[in-house]
């Protein structure tokens, strides 16, 4: 059981890391000085959970690994994070397209943890709700800004909408280490949460005058470490200075 | 002439609330499309460091106000109205209340 927790743990935990870092690249450019900071704001949130996570996953695996030492000083194959926070930042409608569906994710998800029969998972989540209702107002209200925009602005989230689309289909995965802590009351399983996910996709993108891509295929391996092959130079940078300074503190 | 593009939106003036039941006051200004977005980002601006309890946004073009060159007529004319304080007034001798 511990195990199944610890591995959970990390898939919530690397995900809001891989998130967070993604939208700090974009520090000091995003489109414009409030838009920026609010990018950055949002990061700041995923960076604090991703902390919690690690933390409180680096206590469930008793190894004496730190949070630090699970976020700097894992390889590209031991990430356990969904393969669409990974994605880059192509253009802005990237960006918001990824963030609008994992936050509509994190939103069932947290709400659903709240519950948990693990005290310090329900209490976690219980925080991450609120930051999370504020990151789908944010992401929401930009998917409908963009779909009723401009012509370019419209082609450009309808072509991220496509392109992220089938990294989508990871998130409600239900597997063996899920099975085992939704028996005993720790977590919902994922599958769960997709009617209520894609009934909130359809409303939004109906706003926004999306059609939801007629495509089944579907990515999957973030959660056994197979990646895109994007991952690997995020880390590459995110992991530089622990990696040329060992310990390195300031 | 030359081309400059907005692409940042109009000004919106922001007011935050320390307090339920004290005045808003001006916190400073944001730029957005549109109000959801010129409350989001004046939250993200002004709030983060739990400083508000209460927050407005209003189109900085909403707001009517004197231009620095009429100044002059619209504040001056106090000046000459000293009647109007009320340290013009003696207390008369033995005046409890006045």
């Amino acid at each position: 059981m511990q195990n199944a927790l610890f591995q959970y743990l990390l898939r919530l935990g690397d995900t809001n890391l891989i998130l967070s870092h993604r939208l700090a690249e974009l520090c000091s450019r995003g489109p414009f000085l409030e838009e920026d900071i609010a990018l950055t704001n949002i990061a700041l949130d995923h960076i604090g959970q991703a902390e919690a996570l690690l933390k409180y996953a680096s206590e469930v695996e008793g190894r004496s690994r730190t949070e630090d030492d699970l976020a700097y000083l894992r390889n590209e194959t031991d990430f356990r994070n969904c393969l669409l926070v990974e994605q880059p930042n192509t253009d802005f409608a990237y960006v918001i397209v990824r963030q609008f569906f994992i936050d509509v994710w994190q939103g069932l998800l947290y709400n659903a943890l709240k519950n948990s029969k693990d005290e310090t998972l329900a209490a976690m989540a219980t925080r991450f709700a609120k930051e999370t209702a504020y990151h789908y107002r944010h992401s929401g209200s930009w998917m409908v800004r963009l779909g009723q925009g401009t012509d370019e602005s419209r082609a450009r989230l309808e072509r991220a909408f496509r392109d992220l689309w089938h990294y989508t289909g990871e998130l409600f995965e239900t597997d063996a280490t899920e099975e085992k802590l939704s028996a005993a009351g720790i977590v919902p399983t994922s599958d769960a949460l997709y009617p209520e996910w894609i009934a909130q996709i359809n409303r939004v993108a109906g706003e926004a005058g999306l059609r939801l891509p007629a495509t089944d295929y579907m990515a999957s391996g973030g959660r056994v470490g197979m990646h895109t092959e994007h991952l690997g130079h995020l880390l590459a940078e995110m992991q530089y200075l622990q990696r040329a300074y060992p310990g390195a503190k300031w | 002439m030359p081309h400059t593009t907005n692409t940042q939106g109009p000004l919106w003036e922001v007011f935050t609330q320390k307090k339920s039941g004290q005045p808003f006051t001006h916190a400073g200004s944001v730029h957005a499309f549109d109000k959801e977005m010129a409350i989001e980002n004046a939250r993200d601006l002004y709030t983060r460091r739990g400083e508000a309890t209460g927050l407005w946004v209003v189109p900085a073009e909403a707001i009517v106000a004197v231009q620095p060159d009429e100044a002059a007529p619209f504040f001056d004319p106090s000046d000459d109205k000293i009647y109007r304080y009320p340290t013009f007034y003696e207390v008369p001798e033995g005046a409890k209340n006045i």
